[in-house]
C-alpha cells in the first residue's frame, strides 16, 4: 500500500491496486507465453508417447554420439574461456597498457557478429581453400567439417561472457583488499587465490553458466563448420534440428530435454561448488 | 624501527605529488603526516609501504635502503581509510591472514588472534563477517590484522577519516593508548590538525608535495616555520605584517605605542572565553580571544573603537596563510 509519512494514502487505493494487478498480469503473461509455455510444451511432448519412447529416441547411437560430442565441446570451450576470461578481465581492469580499449572491443566481436558469419570466417581461414588450408592439409589436420573447427566455433561464440561478467566485479572490489594482502606478506599468486578469486567468484560463476549455455545451444557457427555429418560432427543442438527436419518430433523434443538437463546440472553444480567453498 | 625518507619525488602524469621530500621518523615514535587533501601525504605513506614507487630518492629502514623491496617483504602494517576488509572472510580469518601466509602453527595462530581481538575489543565478534560490523569495528579489525604479523612499522592512511565524529574521537584516544602499549613505530596520515595535535608525538606538515615543517605539536604551534603551518595548526589573525594567535592580542581602550586602531563589530561570549570580532582602519578583519572577565572589565561592546597590540607574534619573509 502506498502510504506517505503522515499516514495518508498518497494515491487512491483502487487505482493503484488495479494498476499493480494489470502490471503483474502483463509481466506474468509475457513470461508464460514466451518462456514457460514453449518450454513446458517441449517437456510435455517429449513424454506424450510415454517414457519408453523418449528414452529410446535419446539412446540411439546417433543421439548418444551427439550427446558426448556436446559434452566434449563444453568441456573444452568452457574451461578455456573461463581461464581466458579471468586473465583478460584482470589485464583490462588492473593492467596499464596501450591498446586496452581496442582489445576490449575485439573481445566483444562475438556479441556483434552473426554466428553464421563466424562459421564462414573460420572456413575462410582454416578451410581447404583458406589461408592455412594447404599447410593444415599437408600436415594431416582437418579443421573444417571436423571437431577442431567445431570447438573453435564454440569457443569463438562463447568467448566474451566470463570477461564481461568479471570486469564490472573487479572494478567494484577495487585494489585495496589486494594491497592489504600484499602488505601482510602475500605473494601475487596467494593474493589471486585467496583474495581476488573469492571476491569475483559470483561473476565467474555466472560467466561460466552463460558460457555453458551458449556452448550447448550454439547452432549457426557450429552448423556451418561441422558439415552436419550424422554420427560424426553432430552436436545435440544440431541433432535436435535434424530430428525435427525428419519429422521425428519425439526425438527432437527428447534431445531438447537432455540439453535442458545438462544446463540445469551445470547451474546446480556451480551452486554446490560455491557452497562447499564457503563451508570449508 | 627508524624510517628515513631521502629526497623522494613522485609524479602522477603532470601532477607532482611529492617534490624532493626528506623526513626522519624516529624508532618507536608516533608521527602524523598532516596537510590538506591532495598535498601528497598519502603518497608519501604509500611510498614508505612500497605500494607506490618513488621516481627519485630512497626510503631507508634502520639505515638500510628498501628501494626495490616489495611491500610483502617490508614488514609494514598498513591500515586503509576504507578498511580494505576481506569481505569473504570472517573477522577471525581476516586477522589470521598474515599469520596463515607465514605458515605459523594452527594453535599459535588461534592464540594470537584471540589476544589481538581482545586488544581491539572485538572478542565475541570472531565469527562475524565484515559486513556485519560497524565502521569503527571494521577499522579496529583492520588494525588487529595489521598488528598480527608484528610489523616493524604501522602505517595508517586517514584511519578515522570515514568514521563519524564520536567514534573518531574514541578511536583516536584508543590509538594513543595502543601505541603506549605496543610501542611500534607508527605513522598516520590526517588532514585534521586537532587529531594530529592530540595524538602525535611528532607532526610533519606537508603541503603541495613539500614538507612545510616537522616537529613536536608544541613546536609547530609555538614556532611555526611558515604562515601555512601557522594557519594550519590553529587560528591566526593578521595585524599588518604580523601573524598572531587570537589569544596573543591585547585590547587597549586608549592609544598605545605600536597599537593599531580597530572597531569592534561583535563580541561573542562562549563559556570561559570571549571572542571579539573587529576590523582595522583599512577594513581588514581581526579576531581576538580574551577571557570573559577581561571583556566584562573593559566593557567591550560592538561599535567601540579600541587599539590592538600583539604581545607575541610571528613575521614571515614570504608565503601565504593556509585556510585551516
Amino acid at each position: 500500500m502506498h502510504v506517505d509519512a503522515s499516514g495518508r494514502h498518497s494515491q487512491p487505493v483502487g487505482d493503484s491496486r488495479a494498476a499493480r494487478l494489470t502490471l503483474r498480469a502483463i509481466a506474468l503473461g509475457y513470461l508464460a507465453l514466451l518462456l514457460a509455455l514453449p518450454v513446458g510444451m517441449v517437456f510435455y511432448n517429449t513424454f506424450a508417447d510415454g517414457f519408453a519412447a523418449a528414452w529410446e529416441s535419446v539412446t540411439t547411437p546417433e543421439a548418444q554420439h551427439a550427446f558426448w560430442l556436446t559434452i566434449v565441446m563444453v568441456a573444452i570451450a568452457v574451461p578455456l574461456n573461463t581461464l581466458f576470461g579471468i586473465t583478460a578481465a584482470l589485464a583490462l581492469v588492473r593492467g596499464n597498457w596501450r591498446g586496452k580499449t581496442i582489445v576490449g572491443a575485439i573481445i566483444d566481436i562475438p556479441f556483434a557478429v552473426s554466428p553464421v558469419v563466424v562459421g564462414l570466417a573460420l572456413i575462410l581461414v582454416y578451410g581447404r581453400q583458406g589461408w592455412f588450408g594447404e599447410w593444415l592439409t599437408d600436415h594431416g589436420v582437418q579443421v573444417i567439417f571436423s571437431i577442431p573447427g567445431m570447438v573453435m566455433a564454440t569457443i569463438f561464440v562463447s568467448l566474451p561472457f566470463v570477461v564481461r561478467e568479471v570486469v564490472p566485479v573487479l572494478r567494484e572490489i577495487g585494489v585495496e583488499q589486494e594491497q592489504a594482502a600484499q602488505t601482510l606478506g602475500a605473494s601475487p599468486s596467494q593474493i589471486f587465490w585467496r583474495i581476488t578469486l573469492p571476491a569475483i567468484r559470483w561473476g565467474v560463476a555466472y560467466g561460466v553458466i552463460l558460457t555453458t549455455a551458449r556452448a550447448l545451444g550454439e547452432y549457426g557457427a557450429v552448423a556451418v563448420v561441422s558439415g552436419k555429418i550424422v554420427g560424426e560432427t553432430q552436436t545435440l543442438t544440431l541433432h535436435v534440428e535434424e530430428q525435427y527436419q525428419q519429422f521425428d518430433l519425439t526425438g527432437a523434443y527428447a534431445a531438447s530435454v537432455v540439453l535442458a538437463l545438462i544446463a540445469l546440472f551445470v547451474i546446480l553444480s556451480m551452486n554446490l561448488l560455491d557452497r562447499r567453498k564457503e563451508s570449508s | 624501527m627508524a624510517i628515513e625518507v631521502r629526497n623522494v619525488s613522485k609524479a602522477f602524469g603532470d601532477f607532482q605529488a611529492l617534490g624532493d621530500v626528506s623526513v626522519v621518523v624516529p624508532d618507536g615514535s608516533l608521527t602524523a603526516l598532516l596537510g590538506p587533501s591532495g598535498g601528497g601525504k598519502s603518497t608519501l605513506l604509500r611510498v614508505i609501504a612500497g605500494l607506490e614507487t618513488a621516481d627519485a630518492g630512497e626510503v631507508l629502514f634502520d639505515g638500510e635502503p628498501v628501494t626495490g623491496v616489495p611491500p610483502q617483504h617490508r614488514d609494514v602494517g598498513f591500515v586503509f581509510q576504507h578498511y580494505a576488509a576481506f569481505k569473504h572472510m570472517t573477522v577471525r580469518d581476516n586477522v589470521a591472514f598474515g599469520l596463515k601466509i607465514r605458515k605459523r602453527p594452527k594453535d599459535e595462530i588461534a592464540t594470537r588472534v584471540d589476544e589481538l581481538l581482545k586488544l581491539v575489543h572485538l572478542d565475541g565478534f570472531a565469527g562475524r563477517y565484515p559486513a556485519q560490523l560497524s565502521g569503527g569495528q571494521r577499522q579496529r579489525m583492520a588494525l588487529a590484522r595489521a598488528l598480527a604479523v608484528e610489523p616493524k612499522v604501522l602505517l595508517l592512511d586517514e584511519p578515522f577519516g570515514a568514521l563519524d565524529a564520536k567514534v573518531r574521537k574514541e578511536l583516536r584516544d584508543w590509538l594513543r593508548r595502543l601505541h603506549d602499549e605496543v610501542h611500534v613505530t607508527t605513522v598516520f596520515v590526517t588532514h585534521d590538525q586537532e587529531e594530529a595535535l592530540e595524538v602525535a608525538e611528532q607532526i610533519v606538515v606537508i603541503n603541495e608535495g613539500r614538507i612545510e615543517q616537522a616537529g613536536s605539536p608544541d613546536e609547530l604551534y609555538e614556532s611555526p616555520a611558515t604562515p601555512f603551518v601557522m594557519g594550519f595548526v590553529g587560528p591566526v589573525s593578521q595585524l599588518g605584517d604580523q601573524y598572531v594567535r587570537p589569544h596573543d592580542i591585547d585590547i587597549h581602550l586608549e592609544p598605545v605605542d605600536g597599537g593599531l586602531q580597530a572597531q569592534i563589530e561583535h563580541v561573542a561570549r562562549v563559556g570561559f572565553e570571549a571572542r571579539v570580532e573587529l576590523h582595522l582602519a583599512d577594513g581588514a578583519p581581526v579576531s581576538v580571544l580574551v577571557t570573559r572577565q577581561q571583556a566584562a572589565e573593559q566593557e567591550l561592546e560592538a561599535g567601540q573603537i579600541v587599539w590592538l597590540r600583539a604581545h607575541r607574534f610571528h613575521a614571515f619573509a614570504e608565503g601565504e596563510l593556509a585556510s585551516a
